[in-house]
């Protein structure tokens, strides 16, 4: 039985289809990461493993529980880091941990704390303010405040989007190396590809909206501690690169031919040029039909 | 000259320029078409004692300017703190339930322009039963409704501004009620409850002065009425002046806060 399961879940905000007939299991202490398009509708997916959203047909289980609602069991860091600014790096993270273990004296909790602040590498920037800190370290913060509520599975929601490239290398070994510490279900959000592969054991295209889908899973069989700089000559990443780029280039040559039927004409109604604009003779400026109010219809007598 | 010698006339020297042309017009109004009006020199000659000591007693209605401004500023204070409690709460639950929101805003809208001079007869006569204290709680009911308003407003701004993402947090971690309130919903409202409170405390001292005026209470504003009625139209410049100095540091103070409170 799997550990996450998901079963033909489909959603679609306001007649929209996002995602449709989703089925994904996932192993305990599997790294899945899944791609795709920016917009195919990737937050909305973990937005329903963590129980933001429920999905409108199909179901999502966690230990043959069905997720309804929201919990510290699935920790997760969100694409936007989503550190309460008031607090400071400890403090955002102690209020998760008061969450989770409220039974804790306040010694264990600060040392519980500390360990994950030390795990990230932030302990010079205990005490500052989340505006104090860079992207890549704000985006440390949250990891760290995810995994110290000790959570079942860890969603990651395009956590390493934000940085620039350097920093988004040296956080992807860094949630490398934590992993291999711990060995957490992770589900990953990304839409870079390489990062997928680098990171997971499996990685699974998501094609492009509107309903989006899961393509197939493929299987990353490069034995770990990976190396940043060999893998780009490994024939198998190599491979599994050009598979997962060229599925969701299929898929969207598809989306191509639907959204191009579609298109809506702009509502603006263009100043006619060819007449001559003097200052008794105005031409008519450009205007939104939305906006034109009468309508003069010519008869012949 | 050198660049702070430069700033230093900037914030010094053109401020004064300023208070100096506008004293000059008066000078010349009251010599030429205002003739009721008492020149600068004058005013001073006859407000001097007031100021020079401001915390003199020499009777109800005869007392240093400050002595007046004390007695103005608690009365406000009392009206303000309950315009604060009142319509902090009234703000959370217009920001967080839009049935609650679509229910009272029409009122609430109806009654915020309502002048001050409007609402005092009612609040005189609402507490009519307290005898001696009536003129006192209709002055803070007068105070307490004209300057919640703003606070009452940009709370429920606020609450509605608060990113998703703050409440997300509060999801996944399944914070309690009060926990979300406290942790959260607050924290991240208080800029803007700032902001309101600020307005409302100006709003607050502009009433002061017309509810003093129509009770005839002991405090700048009344000072202001009683020496209009004695003809002493000098004094009616030295409260006017008083007035708008309170009101000015008032605004500063309270925004001295409101930047100890701005988050990210």
């Amino acid at each position: 039985m799997a550990f996450l399961e998901l079963k033909n879940v489909s959603k679609s905000f306001g007649g929209l289809s996002v995602l449709k007939d989703i089925n994904l299991s996932i192993e305990k202490g599997e790294f899945v990461a899944i791609v795709g398009y920016s917009g195919a509708g990737k937050t909305t997916l973990i937005s329903m493993i963590a129980g933001l959203l429920r999905p409108d047909s199909g179901n999502v289980t966690l230990n043959d529980l069905e997720i309804t609602a929201p919990g510290p069991d699935r920790g997760i860091v969100f694409q936007n880091y989503s550190l309460l600014p008031w607090l400071s790096v400890y403090e955002n993270i102690l209020l998760a941990v008061d969450q989770c273990f409220p039974n804790w004296s306040a010694a264990k909790k600060t040392e519980h704390v500390e360990k994950y602040i030390a795990m990230v590498n932030l302990t010079p920037a205990r005490d500052k303010k989340p505006r104090e800190l860079s992207g890549g370290m704000r985006q440390r913060v949250s990891v760290a405040r995810a995994l110290a509520m000790d959570p079942q599975i860890l969603l990651l929601d395009e956590p390493l989007s934000a940085l620039d490239a350097l920093t988004r290398a040296t956080l992807q070994d860094e949630v490398s190396r934590i992993w291999e510490q711990n060995h957490k279900t992770v589900v990953m959000i990304t839409n870079d590809p390489d990062e997928g592969i680098y990171l997971a054991d499996r990685i699974i295209p998501l094609t492009a909206g509107p309903g989006a889908t899961l393509g197939p899973s493929l299987k990353i069989e490069i034995p770990r501690p990976r190396d940043r700089k060999a893998i780009n000559h490994d024939p198998h990443f190599k491979e599994l690169r050009k598979r997962v780029i060229e599925f969701m280039l299929d898929s969207k040559g598809h989306r191509h031919a639907a959204i191009a039927k579609k298109l809506v004409l702009p509502e603006i109604e263009p100043e006619d040029l060819s007449i001559p604009h003097t200052f008794v003779n105005r031409r008519r400026v450009p205007l939104r039909r939305g906006e034109i109010k009468r309508e003069t219809v010519e008869v012949d007598s | 000259m050198n660049q702070s010698a430069l700033k230093k006339i900037d914030w010094l020297l053109l401020p004064m320029i300023g208070v100096a042309v506008v004293v000059i017009l008066w000078a010349i109004s009251s010599a030429t078409w205002a003739k009721e009006l008492p020149s600068p020199l004058k005013t001073w000659q006859t407000s001097k004692s007031y100021i020079l000591e401001p915390f003199a007693k020499r009777g109800e209605m005869d007392q240093g300017i400050l002595r007046f401004t004390w007695y103005s500023l608690i009365l406000v204070a009392k009206g303000y703190a309950l315009a604060l409690i009142i319509g902090t709460p009234i703000g959370f639950f217009l920001g967080l339930s839009k049935p609650f929101a679509k229910t009272f805003d029409p009122i609430i809208q109806v009654l915020r322009p309502v002048s001050p001079l409007a609402w005092l007869p009612l609040g005189l006569v609402l507490f009519l039963s307290a005898g001696k204290n009536a003129s006192e709680l209709g002055a803070l009911f007068t105070i307490a409704i004209c300057a919640m308003w703003p606070t009452v407003l940009n709370t429920a701004v606020g609450v509605r501004a608060i990113p998703q993402d703050y409440l997300n947090v509060a999801k996944v971690l399944k914070l309690s009620r009060t926990k979300t309130l406290f942790k959260v919903l607050i924290p991240a409202t208080l800029p803007y409850m700032f902001t309101g409170f600020r307005l409302s405390l100006g709003i607050a001292w502009l009433v002061i002065v017309a509810a003093e005026m129509l009770t005839g209470r002991p405090g700048v504003g009344g000072f202001l009425w009683q020496e209009y009625n004695a003809l002493i139209y000098e004094h009616i410049i030295l409260c006017i002046v008083t007035i708008g100095v309170v009101g000015f540091v008032l605004d500063r103070l309270m925004s001295l806060v409101e930047r100890r409170f701005k988050t990210a």
